[in-house]
């Protein structure tokens, strides 16, 4: 896996064509790294040129941004901004719905202007350009699976299909919640939920969603989140399904076709 | 003549208090602050046209969808039926247009025969789903009292309102069946023709002279009675729809509106900018924790909110037993913008320097605000494009940055992104995942 920062990319005198935009998640969280590094070994797969920002990457600001604290929110995206326009940055692409959010519709604003794309959509347009062939066959044909909508892929940006026709690509069989697309149910971390204990009720929001998922029977429930991946696991452990359904990255299904 | 007179009078006086009740809506919505309406101008007539006027997003559950359809188009379809009450009422005529209209007021007439039948098992269907079968998103706790009272009166309201109609209609069909002279012949109606008869068929001309003068003030006190009503009700959707879905915002559901004087302290502090000399004197008050502190627009979704609860029924935190209801949410600011209404009008106190002690935290609490996972479920299930996340995103950036509040486990993840650049605060390098 080559995975080089720009910073090292520029030294040799290259220009990346698209900046990987890793976040707070795929960068430190041990189960997010999987799917980054998976992310990476497609891209190197596909010839695709990229760099990641490395220690020059902050986080995006949106649990700062959601919880309340402008301040912070304004600091870190400045920071950011600053180091992308330096750059010259044009393209990005991240596995992170809320990065993908928050660069993509908050950073113009601020003066971040850059084609800001969802892993899923870059895979779906290396697909279609034959950058990226599948090999036929493989552990996910026709396997029983479905497929969790993240609210900030989904509602916050409309992106239902780039997934789900991966997914066809993958030749899986997808069977869908009761609660998907527009309808789709949060998985209970977004808004800085992630960083503090659930709010007094009487069920946490991933289990109700889990229930969602084990109503359709699934060999494995996927996802297109760092935290809904969390969220999902911890549901199904608390089912005590985990070991029987994994949760995957579409990319890390992705990985086991080339 | 006398007849004449009584309608100018109920005319006059219930447009006159219908009037003061929307003025009183329409200066409360003004207490919000100043926000321009921005984008695709032929995107928000669109949005007018298919969400407030097509019902497009009532669709998403088709059964009360159709059953609200009856009564929004056999609502809309009578107000034709108004024009020639009104006609009527000031000229002394009876059914001024049916000789010049022929087969096509007979058409049209029972057309709005046919459409208040539908509307009439709409309601009872409504009235039973709120009543008999409790569905649950008409049970919660912020329904208790005027709210579920409210829903109830209109749906009754309905009732009367078509009862007057059949009553008006049948009585006629029967006296002109009579020869009765004054009630010229008007066609046959698809309902009253038969249930005209069938009801007051027994009765004496005088007697369903009675019927049908009944049914007729019926219809316009009920009207005029909705009218007044409506400032006062959550009905006041069938208006409010309308401009809500116009001023609706455009941009992605997951933009957050920007804070241009953080942005712009932000940066004159990190250096990025020089200051231009127009720093304020002392810091203002940042997100909202009053109705004057949100945007107009925030309020005017409050007013035009019907308090169907699907938002709050599609909240994953009151799925699960948090406080968090955004239906409250709408119901809050609603409620405080009157409170503050009625306390400005009476002239204790001034929209400028306005101070009761109290605030929208009064009603909204911190625990409601907090279990919000800003999934944007309420924005995406409201079917007049209501958006009650906007409201808990400015009052959660009022607790954090003027009240310095909030939950005490985010400050770990306030400090690592502000120190470590990361939402964590870990010691190895942000690349270390590659090797």
């Amino acid at each position: 896996m080559i995975a080089k920062t720009i910073a090292e990319l520029q030294s040799e005198g290259r220009t990346p064509e698209i900046i990987f935009w890793v976040g707070c998640a795929g960068s430190f969280d041990a189960r997010a790294q999987k799917v980054t590094r998976a992310l990476c070994e497609i891209l190197n797969h596909a010839g695709v040129e990229f760099a990641i920002l490395g220690s020059e990457e902050r986080c995006s600001g949106d649990p700062a941004r959601r919880a309340g604290n402008e301040f912070l929110f304004q600091m870190t995206a400045a920071m950011n901004i600053e180091t992308l326009n330096m750059y010259g940055v044009k393209k990005i692409v991240t596995a992170c719905p809320h990065c993908f959010n928050t660069l993509k519709n908050e950073y113009p604003e601020l003066g971040g202007n850059y084609e800001v794309l969802h892993h899923t959509q870059l895979l779906n347009e290396l697909i279609a350009n034959g950058k990226l062939k599948l090999k036929e066959g493989g552990d996910f044909k026709g396997k029983r699976i479905t497929y969790h909508d993240s609210c900030y892929l989904g509602r916050a940006n409309d992106v239902y299909e780039a997934p789900r026709s991966l997914l066809e690509a993958l030749d899986v069989d997808l069977v869908e919640m009761k609660r998907a697309r527009k309808n789709g149910l949060c998985c209970g971390a977004g808004g800085a939920q992630m960083w503090k204990e659930d709010e007094p009720g009487d069920k946490r929001i991933n289990i109700e969603r889990v229930e969602d998922a084990l109503e359709t029977n699934p060999g494995a429930v996927v996802a297109n989140c760092p935290f809904c991946i969390t969220m999902l696991q911890d549901g199904l452990k608390a089912k005590e399904k985990n070991e029987q359904i994994p949760v995957y990255d579409i990319s890390e299904m992705i990985l086991t076709r080339l | 003549m006398l007849q004449s007179l009584l309608f100018l009078l109920v005319a006059g006086a219930g447009s006159w208090f219908a009037w003061k009740g929307f003025s009183r809506v329409w200066t409360n919505i003004q207490l919000g602050k100043p926000e321009t309406t921005t984008g695709d101008t032929g995107e928000r007539w669109r949005n007018v046209f298919l969400v407030a006027l097509g019902q497009q997003k009532m669709f998403k559950n088709w059964l009360p969808a159709v059953l609200h359809l009856f009564i929004y188009v056999a609502f809309v379809i009578t107000q034709v039926e108004l024009i020639e009450i009104f006609v009527d009422g000031i000229f002394g005529t009876h059914r001024f247009f049916a000789p010049y209209l022929g087969g096509f007021y007979t058409f049209v007439i029972s057309s709005i025969e046919v459409l208040s039948v539908l509307a009439f098992v709409a309601t009872l269907a409504f009235l039973s789903r709120r009543n008999l079968l409790r569905i649950a998103r008409f049970q919660k706790p912020e329904l208790k009292g005027f709210p579920s009272r409210d829903a109830n009166l209109i749906l009754l309201g309905e009732i009367i309102l078509i009862v007057g109609i059949f009553c008006m209609n049948g009585g006629d069909k029967v006296l002109q069946s009579r020869g009765v002279e004054h009630y010229h012949l008007t066609g046959n109606f698809a309902v009253s023709t038969w249930l005209g008869p069938a009801l007051f068929g027994g009765l004496s001309d005088g007697a369903v002279m009675v019927i049908e003068r009944f049914g007729w003030w019926l219809h316009i006190l009920t009207v005029f009675g909705f009218l007044c009503y409506l400032p006062y009700s959550k009905h006041l959707h069938i208006i409010l729809a309308f401009p809500n879905t116009w001023y609706a915002r455009l941009t992605p559901k997951g933009q957050m509106e920007n804070m241009p004087d953080i942005q712009k302290e932000v940066r004159i502090m990190m250096g990025l900018d020089q200051p231009d000399g127009n720093a304020p004197a002392e810091l203002p008050e940042f997100g909202a924790n009053d109705v004057t502190s949100l945007s107009w627009k925030n309020i005017l979704q409050a007013y035009s909110c019907t308090e169907c609860g699907r938002c709050t029924a599609a909240c994953p935190a009151n799925q699960t037993g948090k406080k968090l209801s955004p239906r409250k949410v709408m119901m809050d600011v609603r409620d405080r913008a009157e409170e503050i209404g009625a306390a400005i009008a009476s002239g204790k106190a001034s929209k400028e320097n306005y101070n009761d002690g109290k605030s929208l935290f009064d009603r909204i609490t911190a625990e409601e605000l907090h279990a919000c996972t800003t999934c944007n479920a309420c924005v995406e299930a409201c079917p007049v494009m209501i958006n009650p996340l906007d409201i808990i995103l400015q009052m959660r950036r009022h607790e954090i940055l003027s009240q310095s509040a909030g939950p005490a486990e985010w400050l770990p993840m306030f400090n690592a992104i502000e120190n470590a650049g990361a939402a964590w605060a870990m010691s190895e390098p942000r690349e270390a995942w590659r090797d």
